[in-house]
């Protein structure tokens, strides 16, 4: 059957055709939908949010050894946390076959970095596959499981932003159901003590040799022979967008990317008058080909910062000299205002930052829809490293420059889950003065709304145990720990002003969901009584993108305040900030600092 | 062979119904037997953020994402959005826009300001816009939801695909219960089109 699939729902489909027993991961754009689909179409699969990606891959590791095919997706960072499972079971080398989806973002749409996964596969000496559409989204699952079981070896399946999130037709298959081989215990190749792992690492280097072989031969290294002198190398998205711009000329399409077929290189090197490599970020081919003294250019022409696009990938063959003609834009681009992401109306993560805001402490920060926070007009956020990385930021900091205000670092729910709590246990060990301020909102919102261990949900939709994050950080020592409601601004502010100042490690928790996920929480709206406003631009300053400026002008010329009452969630806070008491329900009286 | 393709670029702000546009307008093409690519760039989305859907069919495609100065039609659901994306905009290609105003919050700040018509701005540029007040008809028609596929129905006629298939299409990718009114929005869309002589200039 036919199907109009993105390369994350291509892959979740290759998933049950390649018979995949578990799936495991944690969100992260642009990976989150892989497992998504898996939970909604196709329940035959076990699957399951892990609190992180290092657990997911540890999960991940078992379920292959218990003799299964599994599945284990993270974005491009995520690696890093699994990283140390990651390396040593190349070492191992699996059971059932094993994929592990690395989807990369250049251009950092929705990341803070855009590292280049690709060299994570040579780092562990691991075969990877790359995928240049849909199509092969789909296929490239099953061939990963084959390889993987035919060589004893992880296989990473690298997808990027566009291939993840673009849609094409894709030729569905017929599921097949690999036997069940059941755990086969061996404790040399599974127990990786100094005395074994010696031993493995020579096999991980007698594998490499038969992967190199491989290489050269599998179809999944093509060449397209168009019978042209100029040839081209590349492989993912970058492939589309060399043919959209040369669609006749000789191609060396790369799909299995460690290790490279350096041989079929070299013979199609050889075999065209000129040989370019087009591949995005990192020169990861070309450092390897130029390795093996073949003289070919590639990022002279291509850069490493971005996405590549098909109007990039035609500026760099015209500067080659492949091209005479670029095409350009036919109107100049406007330069208007930008609109930037925003927190939502009614955001719970809102009064929060206006409090830490008006106390003037350093705050450092964390990864989540509240990160927004930096951005004007609240920019209040001092630190975005990874996740969890605000604890032990707070940490240092305070260590060497404490603050008479206090130091406050700011985690969301799943981050503070993900990887705080092990911050929060060093902040209590070393006697910490900082306070922590976990806006539980009870929900991954950021990547649009996943069950984590505080929700009561797992990802295939059954009730399960809710952590008790109160109970949590006392358990871990933390003896000051205070709950609050974010929409009662002065309570917030009150409650961040003591803790703050007190010695010693606290914890202060916020208890009001998202307003849009899971449900959508819409009470009666707020209105701005015109007459009142004096235009103190105060509920501008919130960021609340259900006030605007109104055509109606103060006496002094300033613009007055306007609420959309479609957008407004009646969340108060503004109404709890505006002096002149201006903004009140809509037809009720005024509701000023509850 | 780069010549028989169709791009077609759809814009607008987070939550105004981009991708089921985008959906109806792939499942189309698809129905008719075209190869198709279609690309966006979600994540941000919803927080109130651009959100630019590429649609590419025809017999052979490549890239999923359509270079500048090459799309043929631009749908736009917000004004101002609509003058962003010219830079997309073929020579001749249209471009069919609501005249919706979504003024972030960062243009009352003070340091942005939202054009204050960007449809005549539109106009002193590219020659063939067709601007409408379609949320005002979306709301007439029973739901202001209907902006998407309203505009969907203005540009039909540019791509020559037949009615009944358009309509198997939202049938296919509308929830059950919003078919109806959903087609009834596309047919109002085909006919303001062919009221306004943009589409023939
Ligand atoms: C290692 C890693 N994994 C995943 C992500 C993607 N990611 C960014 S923020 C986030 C979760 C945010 O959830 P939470 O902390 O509850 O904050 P919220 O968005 O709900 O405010 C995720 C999964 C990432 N940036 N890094
Ligand atoms: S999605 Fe939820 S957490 Fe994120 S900005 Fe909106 S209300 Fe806040
Ligand atoms: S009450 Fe005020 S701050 Fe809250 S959503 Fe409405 S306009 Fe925004």
């Amino acid at each position: 059957m036919k199907n109009f699939l993105s390369g994350n729902e291509a892959v979740a489909r290759g998933a049950l055709e390649a018979g995949i027993k578990l799936a495991a991961a944690y969100p992260g754009t642009p990976s989150t939908e892989i497992l998504e689909n898996i939970a909604d179409k196709f329940p035959s699969i076990y699957s399951q949010w892990s609190p992180n990606e290092k657990v997911a891959f540890e999960v991940g590791i078992g379920a292959s050894l218990g003799g299964a095919r599994t599945l284990v997706t993270m974005k491009h960072v995520g690696l890093n946390v699994a990283a140390d499972p990651f390396m040593t079971f190349a070492y191992t080398g699996v059971g059932g076959g094993f994929v592990i989806v690395s989807a990369d973002d250049p251009e950092m749409h929705s990341s803070q970095n855009e590292q280049d996964n690709r060299f994570y596969a040579k780092f562990a000496q691991i075969p990877f596959l790359e995928p240049s559409d849909s199509q092969e989204s789909k296929d490239f699952v099953k061939l990963a499981c084959e390889i993987s079981e035919q060589f004893d070896t992880p296989v990473m399946l690298r997808m990027t932003t566009r291939i993840s999130h673009s849609k094409g037709i894709v030729l569905e298959g017929e599921p097949i159901e690999p036997p069940a081989e059941g755990f086969k215990r061996d404790m040399n190749k599974y127990v990786m003590i100094p005395s074994n792992a010696r031993k493995r690492h020579v096999v991980v280097a007698e594998r490499l040799e038969k992967l190199q072989k491989y290489s050269e031969e599998t179809e999944l290294n093509f060449v397209e022979d168009n019978g042209s002198n100029i040839g081209i190398i590349t492989g993912g998205i970058a492939y589309q967008y060399a043919k959209d711009n040369l669609p006749e000329v000789d191609y060396l399409k790369i799909g299995f990317g460690f290790p490279l077929p350096l041989n079929k290189i070299r013979k199609f090197v050889k075999s065209h008058k000129t040989t370019l490599i087009i591949e995005e970020l990192e020169p990861y081919y070309e450092e390897q080909i130029k390795a093996a003294g073949i003289n070919i250019d590639g990022k002279k022409y291509f850069s490493n910062l971005g996405e590549l696009s098909p109007y990039k990938v035609a500026l760099g063959l015209k500067e080659a000299g492949i091209i005479d003609q670029v095409t350009m834009a036919e109107f100049e681009p406007e330069q208007l205002f930008p609109r930037p992401p925003v927190l939502c109306p009614g955001c719970p993560h809102r009064a929060p930052f206006m409090a830490l805001k008006k106390l003037k402490v350093p705050v450092t920060g964390d990864i989540g829809c509240y990160t927004l926070a930096v951005l004007p007009p609240l920019n209040i956020m001092d630190t975005c490293i990874c996740m969890g990385a605000s604890i032990g930021n707070a940490i240092g900091m305070e260590k060497v420059n404490p603050d008479e205000n206090g130091t406050a670092a700011v985690i969301g729910d799943s981050t503070f889950l993900h990887s705080g709590i092990t911050g929060l246990l060093d902040a209590v060990y070393n006697k910490s003065n900082i306070t922590v301020v976990i806006l539980d909102n009870r929900i991954t919102a950021m990547t649009g709304g996943q069950h984590n261990p505080a929700t009561g949900q797992t990802l295939m939709g059954e009730k399960t145990k809710e952590v008790n994050l109160i109970e949590l950080c006392k358990a871990l020592g933390v003896e000051s720990v205070h709950e609050v409601d974010p929409y009662d601004y002065q309570a917030t502010l009150d409650v961040l002003k003591t803790e703050l100042k007190k010695p010693g490690p606290s914890v202060v928790i916020t208890n009001k969901p998202c307003v849009l996920m899971p449900k959508r929480v819409m009470d009666k709206p707020y209105e701005v009584i015109l007459d009142e406003c004096n235009g103190c631009s105060a509920c501008f300053r919130i960021g609340c993108p259900a006030i605007s400026t109104s055509k109606e002008l103060t006496k002094r010329n300033r613009p007055k305040a306007i609420i959309d009452p479609l957008l407004c969630t009646g969340c108060s806070v503004c109404a709890q900030i505006c002096k002149p008491e201006a903004i009140v329900l809509v037809s009720e009286p005024a509701v000023v600092g509850k | 062979m780069k010549n028989d393709i169709k791009n077609v670029l759809i814009v607008g702000v987070g939550g105004q119904g981009v991708l089921l546009a985008s959906e109806v307008l792939s499942e189309t093409a698809m129905l008719v037997g075209l190869d198709i690519k279609k690309s966006e760039v979600h994540g941000m989305s919803q927080r109130g953020g651009v959100v630019t859907s590429h649609v590419k069919f025809g017999t052979k495609v490549y890239s999923p994402i359509i270079p500048y100065g090459q799309a043929d039609i631009i749908v736009s659901f917000e004004q101002a959005e609509a003058l962003r994306s010219i830079e997309w905009l073929k020579k001749n290609g249209l471009i069919a826009t609501s005249r919706t105003r979504l003024v972030p919050p960062i243009a009352s700040s003070g340091k942005f300001f939202y054009p204050d018509d960007p449809i005549a701005e539109l106009k002193t540029k590219v020659s063939r816009v067709i601007a409408l007040d379609a949320d005002k008809i979306a709301l007439e028609l029973g739901n202001p939801r209907l902006v998407n596929i309203l505009l969907l129905g203005v540009i039909s006629g540019e791509l020559g695909f037949d009615s009944t298939i358009w309509n198997d299409a939202i049938k296919k990718r509308v929830k059950p219960k919003f078919v109806d009114i959903n087609l009834l929005a596309f047919a109002k869309g085909q006919e303001l089109a062919k009221k306004s002589n943009t589409v023939s200039a």
